[in-house]
């Protein structure tokens, strides 16, 4: 049982215009097997709180604290993060040349368990997880990323998000730029690590279709960089009647 | 630049008589200092005294570090040259020969002031021939080693004949200030594949002029890898003089601090359906760390069905190294297959950094992962085995000079991780 513990957590941005302040002071407590959703009008911050937790160099936490079963997340670097647990499904995957998925696979692997896995073990999980996600086992020798349709590269997050298997994994936006059937294969993928493992997920979405495959325990409503409202999977399904509108409305 | 065109051998069978360079009509030829306008009309000598000393200005000099190069302008080169080891298929014949052999200069004169040097200074050439019709086992490879002695000057001549297939690597060590010629002739029918390794230590100079002509339905597969020493000047010449032959040309450099690395290049065109590619790629890494890349291309007149396309790719893994790169592709005739050229110089992408460590892959794996992807399908060119392991590990350490302070500090065992990155990559 672990717990990721986001405590007032200010994160401003570097610009040309100079930092600009995204999230202003978000709490937020995720356990193993919980399911968060964050959703929220574009600008609101859901972004800047997946970077922020990962890691990412160019979002600066003026204060606040990010704790992993009491670790200071923050203090570690992005790689030690990682190997500490955390995952990031990210909305724009990076293409790497002349790095093979079949290589970059492994190598994560290797990183993330502190040695290198049993090959034969290793290879049967990569081609099951490769099927239940319906990637053609040719993706394998691709590069990562490189060519990569919208669809292609969500599934490739998510087919790493099972191989590594974290504790907490944060889901950005996965559902876009996806049809009916890719969101459906994606949304399988993230339940069969659900329940295979002890998994905690928080799944930011603009939208709430994705929320008809994965169910949400918790549904959190970012507006300005706060946390606005928070509820069950009611809340999400009033939303997607009325919107965003009440509550930037509210905000203004 | 002189104009002077003078042929001082009557051996060759080819002319440096560019005359054909006019037939279009299209374009004036330089005069006095005014410029050439086409890579064609550059002069090209067997005398040393028709170049000039370089000041720096020149279009083929403008990029180097003329001061740099001063132990081997003075004039012909007296230094004993460096060692030659040779070791191989016992079928190829290897000779040492005068100055006065007449298959030496059958592959051109040279174009620039170095090449010259190196033609007027050297006293015995080497000659390595793969017979007609053999085909080679494994490469010859001819271990060059530089021993710190005075300026010199260094002929080999390398001879497919027809029908043949061989390897032939060229390595260089040591330190040494060297003008080499590198002559190559592949004959009717022949596929040849050599590879000039330059991994000389801090110090040396070297000016390399590589010469290629290239038969009916021939191919050549030429590779330079540059690595060490503290100036390096390669001009690869590749000219075409019958119908049906192939060139590849490729290249991958590696410059650190204050190392200059200079590979220029040039594909004749000048008989019709032939095929060339040219694909130099380089990280540099470093304070003054400089690579230079000119890609001339010429399609003449009467090559029509040429195909052809260069390429040149740089990575810059710090601040503080510079990269130039220029294409050049002349075309004089519309009826050809293609011709293309691209070049791009990229800084190492943070984007890419984090996308690999948010995997839990730590930074000195990281940039190992992604510089060698960024070689790996110049790397499988390469085609000796023995050369493509050892660049790995060259790659490897060169990385480690920058990541050196990274490895081994991290919370984990990190020799698994890049294990895992190196049996990855190229297979």
């Amino acid at each position: 049982m672990s717990t990721l513990e986001i405590r007032d957590l200010h994160v401003s941005v570097e610009t040309p215009e100079g930092a600009k302040q995204i999230l202003r002071g978000v709490d937020l407590s995720v356990s193993s097997g919980q399911t968060h959703a964050i959703m929220g009008p574009n600008g609101s911050g859901k972004s800047t709180l997946a970077y922020s937790i990962a890691g990412h160099p160019k979002y600066e936490v003026t204060s606040g604290e990010v704790l992993l079963d009491g670790e200071d997340v923050l203090a570690m670097t992005v790689d030690e993060r990682a190997r500490a647990g955390l995952f990031l499904a990210m909305q724009y995957p990076v293409e790497v040349a002349g790095v093979t998925v079949s290589n970059f696979l492994r190598t994560a692997k290797t990183a993330i368990d502190g040695k290198a896995p049993a090959l034969r073990q290793w290879v049967g999980d990569v081609r099951t997880a490769m099927e239940n996600l319906r990637m053609d086992p040719v993706f394998a020798e691709r590069n990562v990323n490189e060519g990569f349709s919208g669809g292609e590269k969500k599934r490739h997050e998510i087919l790493q998000m099972e191989l590594l298997s974290p504790k907490f994994a944060v889901l950005d936006e996965t559902d876009s730029g996806l049809d009916v059937d890719a969101l459906r294969v994606v949304s399988e993928g993230v339940n069969r690590v659900k329940s295979t493992t002890d998994v905690g997920v928080l799944l930011i979405t603009h939208y709430t279709r994705i929320l008809n495959y994965i169910t949400p325990d918790f549904v959190h409503v970012f507006v300005d960089g706060r946390v606005a409202e928070q509820g069950g999977p009611e809340l999400a399904e009033r939303l997607e009647a009325e919107g965003y509108d009440r509550y930037l409305v509210g905000s203004n | 630049m002189s104009t002077t065109t003078t042929e001082t051998t009557d051996n060759t069978g080819l002319s440096t008589d560019h005359s054909r360079a006019v037939a279009d009509g299209a374009h004036t030829h330089g005069q006095g200092t005014v410029p050439e306008k086409s890579r064609g009309d550059r002069a090209t000598s067997f005398a040393l005294a028709d170049f000039p000393l370089p000041t720096g200005r020149e279009e083929d000099w403008r990029f180097s570090p003329v001061g740099r190069f001063q132990g081997l302008f003075g004039g012909v080169l007296t230094g004993v040259a460096p060692q030659v080891e040779i070791t191989g298929d016992p079928a190829v014949t290897i000779e040492r020969v005068g100055h006065d052999d007449p298959r030496l200069g059958a592959a051109g004169a040279p174009g620039d002031r170095l090449a010259a040097t190196a033609w007027e200074s050297f006293a015995e050439a080497l000659v390595i021939t793969v017979p007609s019709n053999h085909v080679m086992t494994g490469e010859t490879l001819v271990t060059i080693t530089g021993t710190d002695t005075p300026p010199a000057a260094q002929h080999i001549l390398i001879v497919a004949e027809s029908l043949s297939e061989g390897v032939v690597v060229l390595d260089h060590r040591g330190s040494a200030e060297l003008a080499q010629t590198v002559e190559i002739q592949v004959e009717d029918g022949a596929s040849l594949r050599v590879v000039s390794v330059q991994d000389w230590d801090a110090g040396a100079v070297h000016a390399s002029s590589h010469r290629a002509v290239i038969g009916r339905d021939a191919t050549l597969r030429h590779v330079v890898i540059t690595l060490g020493g503290d100036v390096v000047r390669i001009t690869p010449e590749a000219a075409f003089t019958a119908p049906g032959g192939e060139v590849e040309m490729n290249g991958l450099y590696f410059a650190d601090a204050g190392q200059h690395q200079e590979h220029r290049l040039f594909v004749d065109h000048a008989v019709p359906n032939c095929r060339s590619r040219v694909t130099y790629k380089g990280a540099l890494q470093g304070d003054g760390a400089h690579s230079v890349w000119i890609g001339d291309v010429l399609i003449r007149k009467e090559a029509e069905g040429t195909d052809t396309y260069e390429l040149n790719r740089n990575l810059v893994l710090t601040d503080g190294a510079r990269a130039d790169s220029v294409p050049n592709l002349e075309i004089e005739t519309g009826e050809i297959e293609g011709a293309g050229h691209a070049s791009a110089t990229g800084r190492f992408d943070d984007e890419q950094l984090f996308y690999l460590r948010s995997r839990g892959i730590p930074e000195a794996a990281a940039r190992r992962l992604v510089v060698r992807g960024f070689f790996a399908e110049m790397i499988s060119k390469i085609g000796v085995q023995s050369v493509q392991d050892r660049l790995l590990a060259a790659i490897d350490a060169e990385l480690d000079i920058v990541m050196g302070q990274l490895i081994g500090t991290d919370d984990l065992d990190e020799a698994d991780v890049i294990a895992a990155v190196e049996s990855g990559v190229v297979k």
